[in-house]
């Protein structure tokens, strides 16, 4: 998996390509989101849009991501899920928990 | 069942040796006839039957195996994955759907891949290792998408 970070004004925007699994992925996510947090990031977004396959230790580092963030007083918001992503976050409850928009102007709007 | 359709693959436990099982597992479900929803939702609960087998089951030991086998049971597609490790007891799982369970960020594997398939079974294989056996049936509603977790239970 790729991850380009980059900013919209005072959004951290995190753009997740390909595959988000075990030992690959889930890795590459945890050291980006812990890079920006470190980096004092506290509107974060993260660009589903171009992720392909997410399984459950993928599911678990976008939750451990959710928690940092949120502990840290940051706001971690995720936009453009593709349709078997948003089923798999139905099936264990996780939509309800993260806060999901359709586009990356809906979500940046959400932060003002 | 055409044998063309059959694989055994015994593959070294590391994570990297799942995308070689996914390529010929892919092969094999589209040769069957399956839909592009079924074959992703089979793709993923193999993925996590892998996982769990070469982190839990074999924890990584470059020396243990894990061993898959796809074969084509009356109308069903039956996957079995067969670590090398000292057996597991899913009866010990928490609910993931539990309030307390919801932020963890493990413990959702088996969870899907009773939601993505129409029968898991665990049990001991013949080594003492865990055996998981994968059905999906090849036909009919379920074969085509995934069902709703309220049909499946959340044991």
């Amino acid at each position: 998996m790729n991850v380009n970070v980059r900013q919209r004004g005072d959004v951290t925007v995190l753009d997740l390509k390909g595959k988000i699994t075990i030992g690959s992925g889930d890795v590459a996510l945890r050291n980006a989101v812990q890079e920006v947090m470190n980096s004092g990031a506290t509107k974060v977004l993260i660009n589903m849009g171009d992720v392909s396959t997410i399984d459950s230790s993928g599911i678990g580092e976008l939750v451990s991501a959710y928690t940092t963030a949120t502990n840290r007083g940051a706001k971690l918001r995720l936009y453009s899920l593709p349709a078997k992503v948003t089923d798999i976050l139905t099936i264990t409850q996780l939509i309800t928990v993260f806060d999901v928009y359709d586009n990356e102007d809906e979500a940046v709007r959400s932060f003002q | 069942m055409p044998e063309e359709h059959r694989f055994h693959l015994d593959i070294g436990s590391r994570f990297e040796n799942i995308e070689l099982v996914q390529v010929v597992l892919r092969d094999s479900l589209e040769r069957l006839g399956m839909e592009d929803d079924a074959r992703h939702w089979i793709d993923l609960a193999v993925r996590e039957a892998l996982a769990n087998a070469i982190k839990h089951g074999n924890e990584q030991n470059p020396s243990k195996q894990v061993h898959v086998d796809l074969a084509v049971e009356g109308e069903e597609v039956v996957i079995r994955i067969e670590d090398e490790g000292t057996g597991f007891d899913p009866t010990r799982l928490g609910d993931p759907l539990a309030p307390e369970n919801l932020l963890r960020p493990n413990g959702r594997g088996i969870f899907y891949m009773k939601n993505f398939m129409d029968e898991i079974q665990y049990g001991a294989g013949p080594g003492g290792g865990t055996l998981v056996t994968l059905r999906k049936r090849l036909t009919g509603p379920k074969a085509d998408s995934r069902q709703d977790s309220e049909e499946e239970g959340t044991e």
